[in-house]
């Protein structure tokens, strides 16, 4: 174990400041990217947290066929993610939360932001929210059983179900494990591209709401509702980002050492998430399930490896 | 135990003063029925908390059994969501059927009557009282399902139903008989170690298999199972979704917990039973237009989450891998109670919407959730229960079967036994993805969006004795889901009947009050959340947004049939939708119509044709049986010469 400086609740008060401030970052870094790979100025990095200022402060409108399962979405989207937060180690420092079969916990988390998300757009009885819920839905389908390929090939290779030790992987890294967690890793960038509607799944900048995924979701969202929508859309690129960067982490003695390698590398992430949207475009709709399916062959090829 | 059979008295007379009351039969039902679950379930919980539950034994000499009715844990555990749901339908019938229809009262007698059935065969330890009730079971069902049997669909929903039940149990029949030859006597008790890897073991397991599957609607034994539930009354439908399939499970519970040495491929084969019931169960459900033909292929993937957990506590029974056995065992089991409880739930909300509108065709549905705030409120946390997200039960049953093949990953299983932890967490994965969106779709279709009919613009909400029912039936979800260390110490206690004693290490688990601890960080930050959002300024008489077309239509919602289409068409290979494309011809092409839905293969391609074949066999025999007096007289003649004959030489 890592002997820490500062006491277990400072670290527990970062780990929840973190996540209550840093996530609006991250948008504002990939759009930064983006804007400097095309040679444009682009949007402060701070936009989004002058938008949530903005949009706190006005008025909702509502569509008259709307029930209360509208506002569901955005509450429930956010207090799941802030729930999933308390799961995931940030680089290598531990969670606040930890227990044997966390993993679990965190997935269907993520499945009940989903669901309230997919009903508060099919609320609005608008048929493009249906198409955009129909391709969520759809969508996670794949990319469901990726991820759990990728836990089942960490829990296989640390014996452990608990997210804490499953990630803090490299710690015992051998030659035979690194060819498992690359496939891993990979399989799961894929994941977290499709979960966080970015391109090549989803344009979160396109103006065609027939094409949309998970932006057409929320067409009909406004005032605090949609500050909520978009605080939680950046939280998932926190909290899944935490995933997949962990394992990836080396580990540092110090526990300062280790929270400034974590958010480093938040940063590289949002700046990669940002190069590749800047250097490829979408796929075509019916090409994303090939690709979310390229992302199970890599992790189950991942778990196969370390069977033999 | 005499408690136990008081209860069960009670609910068999419930319908008797109903046939000679002019008024208030129904609650006069209820009220029994009510008294049969304070009183059963009394009894249960007692032998659950540990006090040995008494037997009825029968001292005949010639039987040589045990015990006739044994008030065991098993029997304990699987009769309490018999009296629970008993009683939530016959409260709900008070709104929902009372006074419909002239059968009334005999539906309520045959109602008392399956309860009574089901009661007696989760006690029965003896080949005799256990094929009685079951017998007993199979035939009220039938006369509950007939309960409409002026539509056709039903009449032809209730003959499937029992031809399927009864080639079901003949094969029960043909296994309890090889029981009885392997013991010397009719009597349940453990199996000699070492049978299970013979023949007769192989041929035992494969009867038990098939007769239970047939009751359990494991695929493609499931074919009677969606016309049935959905030809139903609804409190019915709840009654056999939510615990009469979970009888089949009940045997194949009993039989492994007799075997003490299970193959390895017996486990491999529940599992992958499991899988294809799971899998292929809710691809099903995404191509239903019905409600609650819906809501049984669901029961069919529940079928099979159950199967994954018990092949998961079979394989770790082989193996020596007491964490594999109880976390299996042990998840099996509370999703048999959790399915029951939120199927229930379900079943009755879809009652509730049929009472209101009298369609089950989502397609003419929308809209509800204004009109019928309560109903939709229920089929949410019904909903949200079946999809195993916390914090309600179904996830805490599901994360155990996780956690049991996760676990199983770990140690070295040997060559060609790894895949099993494997293909029940992608199984498991895959379920709950495709059930949340086809849940997505029942509840959008049926609540959300604006009303697609005008029967549905004018649904009113049910009244109070079918809102009750529903709201038990969800807080019951709501506390195993919060507090799940609350129900360890009797699922261990029970899984514990399964073979060595290991489920008392299930309170012990760690993660259990974890699960609450975060379910109450997810209320508390719901609550706030929600509160932040109360006194915005706002505005509510705005249209959806629609591209800034002027005039939006209900019909030009995204329907259930598109929103499922893309899995639907993704899963083809499997479900084979028929589909009429409209043909557009000519400068001026007339009106047409476009049609999509997704029959059953088995029920048309194979249980069909099969029934037909044995139909036109029969008919052969009426060559010997015309019906013809002195033909019959000349049979008996010939028959007496025979024996004459015989005698003679």
């Amino acid at each position: 174990m890592v002997r820490s400086l500062l006491p277990t609740m400072l670290q527990v008060l970062l780990h929840g400041l973190t996540v209550l401030l840093l996530p609006p970052l991250l948008p504002g870094l990939i759009a930064k990217t983006k804007a400097v790979m095309a040679g444009r100025k682009g949007p402060p990095v701070f936009q989004l947290y002058y938008d949530l200022a903005k949009l706190a402060r006005k008025q909702a409108v509502f569509s008259r066929t709307t029930t209360w399962v509208f506002l569901a979405g955005p509450v429930g989207g956010v207090a799941a993610g802030l729930a999933a937060s308390c799961l995931v180690p940030f680089g290598h420092t531990p969670a606040p939360v930890s227990f044997e079969g966390d993993v679990i916990l965190f997935a269907y988390l993520f499945g009940l932001a989903r669901f309230l998300t997919i009903l508060s757009a099919l609320d609005t009885g608008s048929s493009f929210e249906g198409m955009g819920a129909a391709r969520e839905a759809t969508f996670s389908a794949l990319a469901e059983p990726a991820l759990f390929l990728g836990f089942a090939a960490l829990a296989k290779a640390t014996s452990s179900l608990s997210l804490g030790t499953m990630l803090a992987f490299p710690g015992s890294l051998t030659a035979r494990f690194t060819g498992p967690l690359i496939l891993v890793l990979a399989g799961w960038a894929i994941v977290y591209l499709a979960e966080n509607s970015r391109i090549p799944v989803d344009d979160p900048n396109t103006h065609l709401e027939l094409t949309m995924i998970h932006e057409v979701m929320v067409l009909d969202h406004s005032g605090r509702p949609f500050a909520l929508v978009l605080y939680g859309a950046s939280l998932k690129l926190l909290v899944l980002g935490a995933l997949i960067l962990t394992p990836a982490l080396p580990r540092a003695p110090q526990a300062w050492q280790n929270w400034l390698a974590f958010y480093a590398a938040l940063g590289l992430l949002a700046v990669a998430v940002g190069l590749v949207e800047s250097s490829m475009a979408r796929f075509r709709m019916t090409k994303v399930p090939q690709f979310l399916v390229a992302g199970v062959l890599a992790t189950g090829f991942a778990f196969l490896l370390l069977l033999v | 135990m005499s408690l136990f059979l008081l209860a069960l008295l009670a609910a068999a007379a419930s319908g008797v003063p109903g046939l000679f009351l002019r008024r208030k039969g129904g609650e006069v039902a209820a009220g029994l029925l009510g008294l049969a679950a304070v009183l059963g379930l009394w009894a249960s919980l007692r032998v659950l908390s540990g006090v040995p539950g008494g037997a009825v034994t029968l001292r005949t000499a010639s039987l040589g059994a045990p015990g006739f009715l044994v008030l065991d844990p098993l029997a304990a555990f699987f009769a309490i969501p018999v009296l629970l749901l008993s009683v939530a339908g016959a409260l709900y019938s008070l709104g929902y059927w009372e006074g419909r229809r002239g059968n009334t009262p005999a539906l309520r007698l045959v109602y008392g009557l399956l309860t009574a059935s089901l009661l007696m065969l989760v006690m029965a330890s003896h080949a005799l009282t256990f094929l009685l009730a079951w017998e007993g079971m199979a035939i009220t069902a039938f006369l509950l399902v007939m309960a409409e049997d002026r539509e056709p669909e039903t009449r032809r929903a209730g003959w499937i139903y029992l031809v399927a039940t009864h080639t079901g149990t003949l094969l029960l029949f043909a296994a309890f008989a090889l029981l009885a030859k392997i013991h010397g006597h009719s009597g349940f008790a453990a199996l000699p170690t070492g049978l299970a890897a013979t023949r007769g073991g192989t041929a035992l397991f494969a009867l038990f298999l098939l007769g239970f599957g047939f009751k359990a609607g494991v695929l493609p034994l499931h074919f009677w199972l969606p016309p049935a539930h959905a030809a139903a009354p609804s409190h019915v439908s709840a009654l056999m979704s939510g615990v009469m399939l979970k009888m089949g499970i009940l045997g194949l519970v009993r039989f492994l917990s007799w075997v003490p040495d299970p193959p390895i491929w017996w486990g491999g084969a529940l599992v992958a039973l499991g899988a294809l019931s799971g899998v292929l169960g809710v691809a099903f459900a995404l191509g239903q237009h019905d409600l609650k033909r819906l809501l049984a292929y669901h029961s069919i993937e529940n079928i099979g989450i159950i199967l994954l957990g018990l092949g998961l506590g079979a394989l770790g029974k082989s193996l020596g891998n007491p964490v594999m056995q109880t976390l299996g065992f042990a998840g099996a089991l509370l999703h048999v109670v959790n399915h029951s409880l939120f199927k229930g739930l379900l079943f009755l909300s879809a009652g509730s919407v049929l009472h209101a509108t009298g369609t089950r065709n989502l397609e003419q549905l929308g809209g509800l959730g204004q009109r019928m705030p309560w109903t939709s409120g229920a089929f949410l946390a019904g909903s949200w229960a079946i999809c195993g997200l916390p914090p309600l039960n179904g996830f805490v049953s599901e994360w155990l079967i996780y956690l049991g093949a996760f676990r199983g990953l770990g140690p070295n299983l040997g060559p060609g036994r790894q895949g099993w932890p494997v293909v029940i967490l992608l199984s498991l994965a895959l379920i709950g993805a495709l059930a949340l969106a086809c849940f997505a779709k029942a509840f959008g279709a049926v609540f959300l969006g604006l009303p697609r009919t005008g029967t549905a613009a004018r649904a009113h909400e049910a009244p109070r004795t079918m809102l009750l029912p529903m709201g038990l039936l969800a807080l019951a979800c709501l506390a195993i889901g919060v507090a799940p260390i609350l129900f360890a110490p009797a699922l261990g206690r029970v899984a514990d009947a399964m073979g060595p004693a290991t489920g008392a290490a299930l309170p012990a688990l760690a993660g259990l009050p974890m699960i609450s601890l975060v379910a109450l960080v997810l209320g508390l930050l719901a609550l706030l959340l929600w509160r932040w959002l109360r006194p915005m300024p706002r505005r509510d008489d705005r249209p959806t947004w629609d591209c800034g077309y002027a005039a939006p239509d209900a019909r030009m919602q995204y329907t259930a049939s598109s929103f499922a289409d893309g899995l639907v068409r993704g899963l083809r290979w499997a479900l084979r939708p028929a589909v009429h494309l409209p043909k557009v011809s000519g400068w001026f092409p007339r009106p047409t119509r476009y049609e999509s839905h997704v029959p059953d293969p088995i029920l048309d391609r194979a249980a069909a044709p099969a029934l037909r074949f044995t139909v036109r066999g029969a008919a052969l025999l009426r060559i010997a049986q015309g019906g013809a007096l002195p033909v019959y007289l000349l049979y008996v003649l010939l028959t007496l010469l025979a024996l004459l004959v015989w005698m003679v030489a």
